[in-house]
């Protein structure tokens, strides 16, 4: 497993301790790119806007899952069926119960956890690659559920999503939705970010990079295998209950297997086991098919057959960026950030180094 | 009674399809320890291929097949030289990475190509149907049946009567040791990738005669594969055809008498419901091997 290239154990890094930022100038950066952030959606286009937000939906879901495969090593297939048990949940609670919004989003994440946690149990007590194809039954599964139990997920037609309340105000449209979506995302990312100085953080590494030592080291492996699946579940959850709120109509066409795959192609994109990883890989593959559906819309004029082969082109470029980053860059786009991060630091003339380890 | 054998015939016919593509599956996870989730789009290539070939340079089927086998030979060896060799050392979970992208780009080559529309395949096997017993039986499941016995029997000579089979069988059991025998791991994968494709080629292409006609959903039967190799054993190759027979006859048989029931669906979850019981119970499978894989 290649080490995420902000690896806590790197020789050199003074020890053990990761900081949640390596710099204080990498702080204050941090924090004037947020601010500007947030002043953002007033100025944004409503198409743009509606981008922005499915971003922060995709970072948090891309976040959860890279937990789990780029920390822990254990791929899962299910994150489409994950966010689709978040979104059904939100659906319900807000819907029927109508309940606020806080719990409602907790709620999401913990039922997609628990529904996590039912199919990993047997897979993750085994060694090996089973939670893939557990996960990918999860799919099946949970889809065909939502198809067919009509009185709560609306089967096939779908469900209506009310809008979210927040303090009395109601959130409308994705210029209000913004301001819940990008905090939930940041509070998660630190979460995740400090997660990886404690205790259960450390287990999950030492799990992906040799579960038979760390079991040696006392640590259980398939608890924390089961805690990290549950709480990539949850952050899943979540991101489902932030689409639900998005789309306000889900159904089970809005989590395709291919979902799962996209998601799986953020973390590679980003980069395996890290933070800076998931936030990169999900604007990339969130915005590549944008990218692509403007420049083919200009390009129609001269090139007529170009609409039709929309489709196409779209998942023929998501497929060979993720093959030529895997084998150009296997630790992804957030490797190279780094190297070119550290470069500024270098004497001039230096080339940056590929910090693949 | 009759609606019982009729679902269990097409179970076992579509079950041996399902067989062939997961035995491809479960040599390259033998092999190099690779899950290849594009299993499916090579099915759908060789469909694809082998119909093209029909229609455009107007051969007859059996030539065509034997065609499109040697051009999935090629695509196999040409994949592990292009994706699978840069990759070596890398972790797995990378290469089954790559995999997934693979899916993508053969689906979107095959959908740039011949469209999305479902292409009509040319009436292979005589229309008329064969009593069999009380049961009538379309001529293409008995011929879909005998090719997949007959590639069957030729994998199974191949493994265990040839060289190249002992040295498969060598560097799945171990790649250390096949290494010290002086055996190429490198070729043996090149060779799984080729099998793993020329299986799956078949496959699809009797299904595409089966069906009379092929389209993008051919790539779902990759993902069927999984339960098959679950149930079978991931690592054992008689495991992949039993089980996918078995998991042919079951979804045909709990869609067709729980369908009515349920309202649609039923064949396409069942199998991954088996795959769930199976990890839970027996996870090695029926004939894959018990040595300690607890965590």
């Amino acid at each position: 497993m290649s080490a995420p290239a902000s690896d806590p154990l790197a020789p050199g890094r003074g020890g053990l301790d990761l900081p949640l930022f390596e710099t204080r100038f990498a702080r204050v950066a941090l924090g004037l790119f947020l601010v500007a952030l947030f002043c953002l959606p007033p100025f944004a286009s409503a198409y743009w806007l509606d981008v922005l937000c499915r971003i922060g939906i995709a970072i948090i879901g891309a976040m959860g899952l890279n937990l789990l495969t780029g920390y822990t090593g254990q791929i899962s297939l299910g994150n489409a069926a994950f966010l689709a048990v978040g979104g059904y949940t939100t659906a319900a609670l807000a819907g029927r119960f109508e309940l606020p919004l806080f719990v409602v989003l907790l709620l999401s994440g913990a039922v997609a956890a628990v529904t996590g946690m039912l199919f990993g149990i047997p897979s993750l007590r085994l060694r090996g690659l089973y939670l893939a194809m557990a996960t990918l039954a999860a799919h099946f599964i949970v889809i065909f559920i939502a198809s067919h139990w009509d009185s709560v997920t609306g089967g096939v037609n779908g469900v209506a999503v009310p809008s979210a309340h927040l303090f009395g105000f109601a959130l409308e449209d994705d210029r209000h939705l913004f301001y819940l979506i990008y905090p939930v995302a940041v509070l998660l990312l630190f979460f995740a970010r400090n997660l990886f100085r404690t205790r259960p953080g450390r287990a999950f590494i030492a799990i992906r990079d040799q579960d038979i030592s760390a079991a040696v080291m006392g640590i259980d492996v398939f608890r924390f295998k089961l805690l990290s699946f549950g709480i990539s579940s949850f952050y899943v959850g979540v991101a489902g209950s932030l689409l639900a709120y998005q789309a306000r109509l889900i159904s089970p066409e809005n989590f395709p297997v291919t979902l799962a795959i996209d998601y799986l192609g953020m973390i590679i994109v980003g980069g395996l086991g890290s933070v800076l990883g998931s936030i990169l890989g999900a604007c990339v593959i969130t915005l590549l098919p944008e990218l692509l559906r403007l420049s083919s819309s200009s390009l129609a004029g001269h090139y007529p057959g170009l609409v039709e082969l929309f489709a196409s082109v779209k998942m023929g470029v998501f497929g060979l960026t993720i093959i030529l980053v895997l084998v150009f860059e296997p630790a992804g786009l957030a490797a190279r950030w780094h190297s070119l991060w550290n470069w500024r630091k270098l004497p001039p003339g230096s080339v940056p180094k590929r910090s693949t380890q | 009674m009759e609606y019982f054998l009729q679902l269990t015939l097409n179970g076992l016919v579509v079950g041996g399809i399902y067989g062939l593509v997961a035995l491809g599956f479960v040599i390259i996870y033998k092999s190099s320890g690779i899950l290849n989730f594009a299993q499916g789009e090579f099915l759908m290539l060789g469909a694809y291929v082998c119909l093209a070939i029909m229609t455009e340079a107007r051969v007859p089927f059996a030539a065509a097949f034997v065609l499109t086998l040697l051009f999935s030979i090629a695509l196999g060896l040409l994949l592990e030289r292009l994706l699978l060799r840069p990759l070596l050392g890398e972790p797995i979970i990378s290469v089954i990475m790559v995999t997934l992208g693979l899916s993508s780009v053969l689906k979107a080559v095959v959908q740039g190509i011949w469209g999305t529309d479902t292409r009509p395949f040319p009436p292979i096997f005589p229309i008329e149907p064969v009593m069999l017993g009380p049961l009538p039986v379309s001529q293409g499941y008995l011929w879909s049946l005998a090719c997949v016995a007959v590639l069957l029997v030729v994998l199974t000579l191949f493994f265990r009567r040839t060289r190249l089979g002992l040295a498969m069988r060598a560097t799945a059991y171990s790649q250390q040791v096949a290494l010290s025998m002086g055996i190429s791991v490198r070729h043996i994968f090149a060779l799984a990738w080729s099998i793993a494709a020329v299986v799956s080629a078949a496959g699809g292409m009797l299904l595409g005669a089966m069906r009379g006609g092929v389209d993008g959903s051919l790539a779902f039967y990759g993902l069927k594969v999984i339960p098959v190799v679950i149930l079978g054993g991931l690592d054992s190759i008689a495991g992949a055809i039993v089980g996918g027979l078995v998991i042919g006859v079951l979804e045909n048989l709990s869609g067709g008498y729980l369908d009515p029931l349920l309202g649609g669906g039923v064949k396409d979850v069942a199998p991954f419901v088996v795959l769930v019981l199976i990890l839970m119970v027996r996870p090695q499978g029926l004939f894959g091997t018990a040595h300690a894989r607890r965590a």
